[in-house]
């Protein structure tokens, strides 16, 4: 689409849409949002950006293809099931850590490595499938 | 919200009691696939590692699951809930004889399988992704085999299914586009049956865990809700085990992919479905099973002739091989619909054998294939001549699928009918022996046809072509453990005895999972 | 509430049942997402059927107040619709490749796996 408007408007509303996905994702551990809804948006806001500046320049912004991401991303959720082994506890046990950081407690947590993993595998394959459907239309 | 402000005490829902690192085995033979597909996807282009790190993962599976296999034949079932939350709230893998049997021998296929892959797959096939699929395939089907819960069993179907789409149309040539679409829409439908089965299932018990399963629908006894959930389940696995009625699919799609992407579907994604009916229909709905078995018995009879005659009238050595796992499945739905000791145990130990004897006939068709330039029997010749080594393994093969002696088909089959006898189901009894025979035909034609015959008359010799070592490695060891199981099947009948039990009296598996007596 | 929600159900099967028994492909799809949401509408109807009240506890209880539907099946929903997404996604690009392939999206005419009628195999030598 070469419309002005959406031209302008694309880039912002694509920083936009990814902060507010990472809004979603860290607000989700006891309030609705999480892993896969912020994802959702990442990948739609990619989606976007695909439609206003075609497919390579979007290939291009994300540096690592959108499958590397996935693999990354479910990599990491399974990796943060791994620490409570050396805890006597079972896989995928939330453990909580809160370090101080600048005079103050940031709660850290294993869960929210998982949730950070989901982000990802739903970023990286929902924005390969939009951007299989995006260059499809112009062949 | 602050780790400390939370006032929630939640020290009665959470498992307190540590666990051993050795618990950790019954995650293994998903965790090591999971993580590493993981890693191929994120390395996909240095396609240079991915045979290495795939042959090395899942030899490692090998190795957690012989050491599961042995703690659950030592201690009995091995019970793990994710999260340390308590089950049925927590998600628990749990393993008997019975998972941890069908998961070795599965991790056993799928490294002979990769190790034929290493010549055979070109980089094109690895850079579109053959290594990461396979791994996380495994990992769905190990997932299926390991977890104890039903809606996680329908997740690692999910996981293994579109993992096998995406083998399935590694290549993209037409035929192979054809097949997957039937494969796709048949099994989605199929899955999607079993997901109404599970709703339903949770709406009338309230858990979905198979060990809370098994008492409480126990205790309810034989109520009409519990059929309709059965049958369901029938159909569902039946589908996905390409039981007579619903077993189009698998002829239509097998053939097409790389033989060894038919080896691996044909060992282990059948067995899958098997694995499962076994699980609900004989563990949980044990009542309603025996209401069933005259019809399960009647599909497996069904299934048996139909995949032995199929067999028969087909010239692609990859088509008749597609009919033999039919058939084979029919073999092992006799079993269930005995639902005896030595019924069930036979089924176990045929759907052990049929896992390593049909990946074994599927990689063989394509040594025949590389030597002899084609699959059809109308031009496959000479083959004896040509390699005298192959031709002996065809023959051990060729005796193992068709149940005869020295190969490991013959004593689940004695077995079975020995079992189908004691319970006065003679059809049963003769629908085994005469698939075998009609399978004998089958594979001895192919054996007539494409070994014996010495070249054909105003047909130019067909260039022998090299087979790769790697090849002849996988297929050897394959038919070492095919005749280790048909002349000492000691052990093996020890193992399948131990499965069918656990699975006839559920007691120590809901022990497991319920250590204290457990939420009621 | 619920006996319209079964009736809803029951009009999807329909509907999806339909759908599939047709020959071409796209229809065969849509018909399998009808499917698909009519056992998600299945398993909503099973968690109990509330209006408004979010199963979400509040802040510093550990317990909702007052009756709240059943979030567990609600999880599952979530599980299968990701799920049966991915697969329509899937098959989607399937068959506009097998479209584009085989140059149809009649199932009648996908028969390019089968093999070719090349009479019996031979009895003898």
């Amino acid at each position: 689409m070469q419309t002005l408007i959406f031209r302008t408007a694309a880039p912002l509303l694509t920083g936009l849409m990814l902060l507010f996905s990472v809004f979603v994702l860290l607000r989700g551990h006891n309030e609705p949002g999480g892993g896969f809804t912020g994802g959702l948006i990442a990948a739609s806001a990619f989606a976007i950006l695909g439609i206003a500046f075609g497919v390579p320049a979007v290939r291009r912004a994300l540096y690592f293809h959108p499958m590397a991401i996935s693999g990354f991303g479910l990599f990491i959720a399974a990796l943060a099931g791994l620490p409570s082994l050396d805890l006597g506890m079972p896989f995928l046990t939330g453990l909580w850590a809160a370090p101080s950081l600048f005079g103050m407690t940031v709660d850290l947590s294993t869960v929210m490595v998982f949730d950070v993993g989901v982000y990802l595998v739903v970023v990286g394959s929902i924005t390969s499938i939009a951007l299989a459907l995006e260059d499809r239309e112009h062949d | 919200m602050a780790a400390t402000d939370v006032m929630v005490d939640k020290t009665a829902a959470m498992i307190a009691a540590p666990v051993t690192a050795a618990d950790w085995l019954v995650i293994a033979p998903v965790l090591l696939p999971i993580m590493f597909g993981a890693l191929l996807v994120m390395i996909r282009h240095s396609i240079r590692w991915h045979a290495l790190i795939a042959l090395g993962v899942l030899a490692a599976m090998i190795g957690a699951n012989v050491l599961l296999l042995m703690r659950v034949l030592e201690v009995g079932p091995v019970s793990m809930t994710m999260g340390s939350w308590l089950p049925p709230f927590g998600i628990s893998f749990t393993v008997d004889a019975l998972g941890a049997a069908f998961s070795l021998t599965a991790s056993v296929v799928a490294l002979l399988c990769c190790a034929s892959s290493v010549r055979d797959i070109d980089a094109a096939g690895r850079r579109y992704g053959f290594y990461p699929f396979l791994l996380l395939m495994m990992a769905g089907v190990s997932g299926a085999f390991l977890t104890g819960d039903m809606f996680n069993l329908y997740v690692w179907f999910e996981v293994f299914l579109i993992s096998s789409f995406g083998l399935l149309i590694l290549g993209s040539e037409k035929p192979q586009i054809d097949g997957a679409t039937k494969y796709a829409v048949l099994n989605l439908v199929g899955t999607t049956l079993f997901l109404i089965a599970t709703g339903y299932l949770y709406g009338t018990f309230g858990t979905l865990n198979m060990a809370d399963l098994a008492v409480k629908a126990g205790q309810m006894g034989e109520v009409a809700p519990l059929m309709t959930l059965a049958s369901l389940y029938l159909l569902a696995f039946g589908m996905k085990a390409a039981a007579f009625p619903v077993n189009f699919w698998l002829p239509a799609s097998y053939h097409t992919p790389p033989v060894i992407t038919g080896a691996l579907f044909g060992g282990l994604l059948t067995k899958v479905g098997v694995y499962a009916l076994l699980r609900t229909l004989v563990m949980i709905f044990a009542v309603e099973r025996a209401v069933l078995s005259g019809v399960i018995g009647w599909v497996a009879v069904a299934t048996m002739l139909v995949g032995a005659l199929g067999a028969l009238a087909q010239s692609d050595i990859r088509r008749i091989s597609g009919f033999l796992v039919i058939s084979g499945v029919g073999i092992m739905l006799a079993g269930i619909a005995l639902g005896s000791v030595g019924g069930l145990s036979g089924a176990i130990f045929y759907a052990l054998h049929s896992m390593l004897a049909l990946s074994a006939l599927y990689l063989l068709g394509g040594l025949m294939r590389q030597k002899g330039g084609s699959f059809s029997l109308h031009t496959l010749s000479g083959l004896y001549l040509a390699s005298p080594l192959m031709t002996a393994l065809a023959f051990i093969i060729a005796l193992a699928v068709a149940g005869l002696p020295l190969g490991s088909g013959l004593w689940p089959k004695v077995m079975l009918v020995r079992a189908s006898l004691e319970a006065g189901a003679w059809p049963l009894a003769l629908a085994i022996l005469a698939s075998g025979f009609l399978a004998t035909i089958a594979l001895g034609r192919v054996f007539i046809l494409a070994f014996w015959r010495n070249g054909i008359a105003g047909q130019p010799r067909l260039e022998a072509g090299k087979v790769s070592l790697t090849g002849y490695g996988a297929v050897s060891v394959l038919v070492i453990a095919i005749l280790a199981m048909g002349l000492a099947p000691e052990p093996f009948i020890r193992v399948t005895t131990a499965a069918a039990t656990g699975l006839l009296d559920s007691s120590a598996y809901v022990h497991a999972v319920f250590p204290a007596g457990g939420v009621q | 509430m619920e006996p319209a929600f079964a009736v809803l159900v029951g009009l999807f099967f329909a509907g999806g049942i339909y759908l599939m028994l047709s020959r071409h492909i796209i229809r065969i799809l849509l018909g399998v997402v009808l499917f698909g949401n009519a056992v998600n509408l299945l398993i909503f109807t099973n968690g109990r059927i509330l209006r408004e009240v979010p199963p979400v506890i509040g802040e510093g209880l550990d317990m909702p107040v007052g009756l709240v539907a059943n979030p567990l099946p609600q999880a599952l929903i979530l599980t299968a619709i990701v799920i049966s997404f991915s697969f329509f996604a899937f098959l989607l690009v399937l068959a506009y490749r097998a479209y584009q392939e085989i140059g149809t999206d009649d199932t009648d005419g996908m028969r390019i796996a089968e093999p070719v009628d090349d009479g019996l195999p031979p009895m003898g030598y």
